[in-house]
């Protein structure tokens, strides 16, 4: 069943893992294995078992059965990340370093150098910056971490994993937060490490990226093994097909043409706030209007002073043709306006608290009867919600935390509906979520829009921008470069506009 | 204890909605009650009883209030040291104002006025320094808690502030007399307690503070107005505090430097005790309650028997304390969760 890839014998397999928690299964019977110098990725749904296999080859879960097998060797891997000395090491996805320690400091964390009791400070600096200088990362030892770029801290990751001697490294979803040039300087990095014998298992929702980098690919589909396969035999599209199980033709809806005399509901002139320098721009009733351009291009900012979560500078707003001034969050929800952040975990969700108090945190006013909340309106909301976005969970008092990617986005979506927003600004729809679900918000953002809404997705994922939105609006550096329509909406103009290699004059 | 506990793991293998966490406190001090009517029958004497929950209700009105800071994330040292000011002025107040309108009721009632006044603004300060000032809580109220206890003996001279004695009459009923056999301070702590529990479990005001507990940044983003939430929950500390002792000065009649020391640790105790959890976002009124009457029992029954020297009990509170955040812990028993 397995595609040999080369003759060099696996360093861990996992043979017919099974895992329940408590009494739900979660994986049934998956097999695979990590030969030293490829890159194995792991793709599948939320909630397709990735990260519980992932954690079950790192020995931070038991397999309930199934053997674990390191060099051919049936093996019990010590937990909490007691495998690392075996060279096993896992990336989580939150980060695990020491924000306000230095990067010499965190790469020897726990086995520091040492002379005569005291530190070895010149050693270990000196052997951090060799790893450095090998991965050709142009930072400090002794830089603090909280000083560095998400993808900056991501090669510390590395780079600490590295200096244990890492066999095999385990990356939940590295990319996701990455830009497209961060992500090429990281590939670079991952085939060094593979052509030194690491072996590296890559979970990630990007299929284009899974296709350039990885050597072969495991497809798993609820908690199933579907099919190991070298990743030249496969195509992104076959991927997601494999992924879903279903044809994925139609992943946007059908784009109904927008009315372009609708009237304009959201009218910014000359807007100047904290990383955004007089933006002006319109919004129409019913239109899916994109904000393209890079990370930290100012897309975030726009909407954040807009909503009352930043300060404003200077310009006007006019709100439904009445000018607004500021406004604090609640006036603007008020108002019709709603803003869905896309930072779900730190900013969007309560993780450790259930779905109700979730759904019903910022539309909570609504929920207020004589002074007190009515509980059953609320659970009245959350059944309407759980079915509306189709939210899975394995039962409805499970926290937040414990939901997967795709089902906190549905839930945070529902929360900002609560409030029956006429503008609704969606940062980042589909971040580190599965095909499935993507398919499921573009059609949901298609009929809010049909219904009248008008919509704002920023998105760093160009194909969702350009097969969702009516109007492309690009910016670079606090400014808006482009305003793209029709056909004019393609990866080409909109990357050159937001690379800074054309720009339009407005108005 | 770790039998009872062991039990209800048992159980609750396959049922995780009966939580250890809720009903710990509660066979706690149904446990404390036992031993002390063990050591001594006298113990579940109606007269100790009453007196056990009149003692009980200081520090458990102070608690509540503890609960709403502690909840939405925040922390107040300075509730002891603003007890004994409170009382200060309360008293330098009351004795002022016997020459122009007597030792009768209205002398009286204006010193509860001044006493909810100052307890109210005092919260309003620690309040406003935390979230305008953006000062860490602990500072800000380590702060407030050095200036109120030097004013209090500043304003007593070194000494003792005693109220009038024809006030002291007038004022006494508050503190030693009974409604339906109930001492009235019991009375203001189950007012106190039950308002606390509606607030908390059953107000969107409530929910505000376990969602600020919980991550500041994603009230934020929900439209709750974070600076004006955790202030009032300052306020409603404060007036807790001013309750406390509008039912505290008729008890001595008097203010000192002495007057309300470690009050603070002890309500933060109580709380913690509860099964509040201290970094915020979780936060049970009833709990709080309860580990009020637990500190005060253990006190109690020290006072009942020989086999521990009396002078121990802050040693008894601090195992209390530690044993309760240890069962407390959601992982114990699943040895590991993540």
């Amino acid at each position: 069943m397995n595609v040999e890839s080369s003759a060099s014998a696996a360093v861990i397999e996992a043979v017919n893992i099974s895992k329940s928690f408590g009494p739900v299964p979660v994986l049934f019977s998956v097999s695979m294995d990590v030969h030293p110098g490829e890159v194995h990725a792991l793709i599948g749904e939320n909630g397709a078992g990735k990260s519980t296999l992932m954690k079950i080859l790192s020995g931070f879960h038991d397999p309930t059965s199934g053997q674990i097998r390191l060099d051919g060797e049936q093996t019990t891997l010590p937990a909490n990340g007691g495998a690392e000395k075996l060279g096993i090491v896992l990336i989580h996805q939150e980060l695990n370093l020491a924000e306000q320690m230095t990067v010499e400091e965190n790469v020897f964390l726990g086995r520091e150098l040492k002379s005569k009791g005291l530190l070895d400070k010149a050693a270990m600096r000196a052997s951090v910056q060799k790893y450095l200088d090998e991965i050709g990362l142009d930072i400090s030892p002794d830089d603090r971490i909280s000083d560095l770029t998400i993808a900056q801290k991501q090669m510390v990751e590395i780079v600490k994993a590295v200096s244990r001697n890492a066999r095999i490294l385990i990356m939940d979803e590295p990319t996701a937060v990455l830009t497209e040039e961060e992500t090429e300087v990281f590939f670079r990095q991952v085939r060094k490490l593979k052509d030194s014998g690491v072996g590296i298992v890559f979970v990630s929702h990007k299929l284009n990226e899974v296709k350039a980098i990885a050597d072969r690919v495991t497809i798993l589909r609820d908690g199933q093994w579907i099919d190991t396969r070298l990743s030249d035999d496969l195509t992104p599209d076959m991927m997601a097909q494999m992924m879903v199980g279903r044809e994925l033709s139609d992943l946007y809806p059908p784009m109904h043409e927008a009315d372009v005399d609708a009237e304009l509901v959201l009218e910014v002139e000359n807007l100047s706030a904290p990383g955004i320098d007089t933006v002006s721009f319109n919004l129409r009733r019913g239109e899916i209007l994109g904000f393209s351009g890079l990370i930290g291009s100012g897309r975030t900012a726009v909407f954040e002073a807009i909503c009352g979560l930043a300060p404003i500078e200077g310009g006007t707003i006019k709100l439904f043709g009445r000018e607004t001034g500021s406004m604090t969050v609640a006036e603007a929800r008020d108002l019709g306006l709603a803003y869905l952040t896309k930072d779900r975990k730190e900013k969007g969700l309560l993780l450790g608290k259930k779905m109700r108090p979730n759904l019903t945190l910022l539309a909570l006013p609504k929920f207020v009867k004589n002074f007190s909340l009515d509980s059953k309106a609320e659970e009245a909301a959350l059944d309407r919600a759980i079915r509306r976005f189709d939210v899975r969970a394995r039962d409805r008092d499970i926290t937040v935390g414990k939901l997967s990617g795709g089902n906190q986005q549905k839930l945070l979506l529902a929360k900002i509906m609560e409030c029956d927003p006429k503008i609704v600004i969606i940062d980042e729809p589909t971040r580190g979520i599965d095909v499935g679900t993507k398919q499921q918000i573009y059609h949901f953002i298609a009929a809010l829009a049909a219904e009248g809404v008008s919509v704002v997705v920023i998105s760093s994922e160009m194909p969702e921008i350009i097969g969702i939105c009516h109007r492309v609006i690009v910016m670079r550096e606090g400014h808006i470069t482009g305003v793209l329509t029709g056909d004019h909406i393609n990866e080409n103009e909109i990357m050159r506009y937001a690379a800074g290699l054309k720009r339009e004059e407005l108005h | 204890m770790m039998t009872a506990s062991d039990d209800t793991a048992a159980k609750t293998a396959k049922r995780p909605s009966i939580d250890f966490k809720t009903i710990g406190p509660a066979l706690a001090l149904l446990l404390l009650c036992i031993i002390g009517y063990l050591l001594n029958p006298s113990f579940v004497s109606e007269g100790n009883l009453t007196n056990l929950l009149t003692r009980s209700a200081f520090i458990g009105i102070i608690a509540v209030g503890a609960t709403f800071v502690i909840t939405a994330g925040g922390i107040d040292l300075s509730v002891g040291s603003m007890a004994a000011a409170i009382s200060g002025v309360m008293i330098i107040v009351m004795n002022g104002a016997v020459e122009t309108m007597g030792t009768g009721l209205p002398t009286v009632l204006l010193g509860c006025g001044m006493a909810l006044v100052l307890g109210i603004g005092a919260g309003f300060i620690n309040g406003a320094l935390t979230t305008k000032g953006k000062i860490e809580a602990f500072i800000v109220t380590l702060g407030t808690m050095g200036i109120y206890r030097s004013l209090v003996t500043y304003f007593a001279d070194g000494g003792t502030l005693s109220l009038n004695y024809d006030i002291r009459g007038t004022y006494r009923p508050v503190y030693y007399d009974s409604f339906l056999g109930l001492p009235y301070p019991v009375w203001v702590f189950i007012a106190v307690a039950i308002c606390g529990w509606l607030l908390l479990n059953r107000t969107a005001f409530g929910r505000y503070c376990t969602a600020i507990g919980s991550n500041e940044a994603v009230a934020r983003y929900s439209a709750i107005n974070v600076d004006r939430v955790k202030t009032l929950t300052y306020v409603i500390q404060g007036l807790c505090v001013a309750f406390a002792t509008i039912i505290y000065v008729p008890r001595l009649g008097s203010a000192s430097a002495s007057t309300g020391v470690l009050w603070e640790l002890e309500a933060i105790a109580a709380v913690i005790i509860g099964g509040t959890v201290l970094k915020g976002g979780y936060g049970r009124i009833g709990g709080t309650i309860l580990g009020a009457l637990i500190l005060t029992t253990i006190g109690n029954i020290l006072n009942f028997t020989d086999v521990i020297s009396n002078y121990l009990n802050g040693t008894m509170q601090g195992l209390i304390i530690i044993v309760a955040v240890f069962l407390q812990r959601s992982d114990w028993k699943l040895g590991k969760s993540k």
